[in-house]
């Protein structure tokens, strides 16, 4: 009972790196009805930064609004410099400046900081936090860290005029024009913070998977899974299915066996494409014919 | 004499190599409505359109005498010209509320925007029982509704209405029509009106055109149009 406790607290904390990077998924997917392949590419970059700030002398929490802050100006420029000018191009084109960027970053990051793996520093402490014995205060933080960050996109998109302006760009840029929205910045914007948010998760998973350039590919798998299951074109749904993808990949791990972690977002991914394409939350598309 | 509101020449525009608007020119008196008819096809939506630069076109549009055909639609909008789209541009998944708060989206003055959701209410108090409702679950009619009261939420200098009266029961056609003319005396806002419902066009219009295949074969005051034998057997139907 204790040990099930334990994976499931667990599972929380990697739950909420899936359900951060699969709501940064979501919101790009939102915009251009595609998947940023090189969502977790970014995260990984993001987190050099903050690991080249910290080894200069950078206090931690410095280095982390830093980091944040060059997240979100890599994504705007990326947007405005590489994604808008194919915008109008066919699908594959698209997904292939995705899976550029992807190898572009992975390479980048190898070059610069070289492909040995790094550790990365936990702002928390190491004795657990209360005197419990179930989770590690690094846990603990990164899952309410996560938390803070997923409640703030919530009250930015739901009460703020930019956050609605950004939904409606969104889902509408004709008529978002005719209310006079600038349709491309808000896409840039979105960028912007979906690259904010993929750094915070990368940093966040950093300490327990360590820092190297492939660190987020297995992540981005989790956090697609995630997206999925909740349904890839409702953000809340995205952030419940990585929660649920989290604690499922450490269950799994834990009663069945390690070797079958990553099979779990795979057989995710498939079942929920079989069974309910439109995921947990989503919309199911009908259209009249 | 005044600048007019709205003053269009050489208007042209194409979809791909299809030319839609050959060369256009019409006007909208100060504080006037100009009604645009046409069968489909003439190009009426399209006009609209090339207006407030949602397509590429060529000419020359001044807007109180300013040029406005280099701007963007975003830029247009902000310059007080309000559009009620074809197909009502609805945002499905947004909150009826919402709709209407993006509707002012470029205003600063809270208090203003504040009563101006009562008064949109006001006039259409199907909107106000459905407010948190998802705009998407709206009828045809309280769709058509919230695309003319969002497009007033901006306050335009300039309002242009995309058949509004299009899918709504006669009853409704009446009651919103009433409501524009109301608005435009109480308010001066200028209106291009671009309608199948020629009569009911005529009678809220000062001034018409008659669009055939992207070309102006005929305009004048609506008092003469409407008089027209051609006009009346081909459109008004007696």
């Amino acid at each position: 009972m204790n040990l099930l406790l334990h994976q499931i607290l667990a599972g929380l904390a990697t739950g909420g790196i899936y359900a951060s990077v699969a709501l940064a998924l979501v919101m790009i997917y939102q915009a251009t009805h595609l998947v940023n392949f090189a969502q977790g590419e970014l995260a990984m970059f993001s987190t050099y930064i903050a690991w080249a700030l910290i080894q200069a002398g950078v206090p931690y929490w410095g280095a982390f609004a830093l980091t944040v802050v060059f997240a979100f100006v890599l994504g705007v420029v990326i947007e405005r410099v590489i994604i808008r000018p194919v915008e109008d191009a066919p699908i594959l084109a698209i997904v292939i400046v995705f899976i550029a960027l992807l190898v572009i970053f992975n390479s980048l990051a190898g070059w610069i900081f070289s492909y040995t793996i790094k550790p990365f520093p936990s702002p928390f402490p190491e004795q657990p936090l209360f005197g419990n014995s179930y989770v590690s205060s690094h846990e603990l933080g990164s899952t309410a860290i996560t938390l803070i960050v997923l409640f703030l996109l919530f009250g930015f998109f739901r009460f703020t005029p930019l956050g609605l302006a950004m939904r409606a760009a969104a889902q509408n840029p004709v008529s978002s024009r005719l209310v006079g929205i600038r349709v491309g910045w808000m896409l840039a914007l979105g960028w912007g913070l979906a690259s904010a948010i993929g750094a915070i998760a990368g940093m966040m998973v950093a300490p327990t998977v360590f820092l190297e350039p492939n660190m987020m590919g297995g992540i981005l798998l989790y956090a697609f899974a995630g997206a999925l299951l909740g349904g890839i074109d409702s953000p809340g749904g995205a952030v419940v299915g990585g929660f649920v993808v989290g604690v499922l990949e450490n269950v799994v791990g834990a009663y069945v066996g390690t070797e079958l972690k990553l099979t779990v977002a795979l057989v995710v991914i498939i079942g929920v494409l079989v069974v309910r394409p439109a995921g947990m939350f989503g919309q199911v598309h009908v259209s009249r014919v | 004499m005044t600048t007019p509101l709205l003053d269009v020449r050489g208007l042209s525009a194409q979809y791909g190599p299809t030319q839609v608007l050959h060369g256009i020119d019409f006007g909208i008196a100060a504080g006037g409505i100009t009604t645009i008819l046409g069968a489909n096809g003439a190009g009426k939506t399209t006009l609209l359109r090339a207006v407030c630069k949602m397509i590429r076109s060529a000419g020359e549009v001044r807007l109180e005498g300013q040029r406005i055909d280099g701007c963007t639609t975003e830029a247009i909008v902000r310059q007080g010209v309000a559009h009620v789209p074809d197909g009502r541009g609805t945002f499905m998944n947004l909150s009826v509320e919402e709709n209407l708060r993006l509707g002012a989206h470029t205003r600063r003055d809270r208090a203003e925007v504040a009563g101006d959701f009562e008064r949109m209410y006001a006039h259409f108090p199907r909107l106000k029982e459905r407010r948190r409702q998802q705009a998407g679950t709206l009828s045809g009619g309280e769709q058509q509704m919230l695309a003319v009261s969002r497009a007033l939420m901006l306050r335009p200098r300039l309002l242009l209405l995309d058949e509004p009266s299009f899918g709504l029961a006669p009853r409704i056609v009446q009651h919103l029509f009433e409501i524009l003319r109301e608005i435009h005396v109480r308010e001066r806002i200028g209106m291009l009106l671009v309608e199948q419902n020629a009569s009911l066009a005529l009678q809220l219009a000062d001034h018409a055109y008659l669009l055939e295949t992207g070309r102006v074969v005929m305009s004048g005051p609506a008092e003469t149009i409407r008089s027209d034998e051609k006009v009346r057997r081909s459109y008004l139907g007696y």
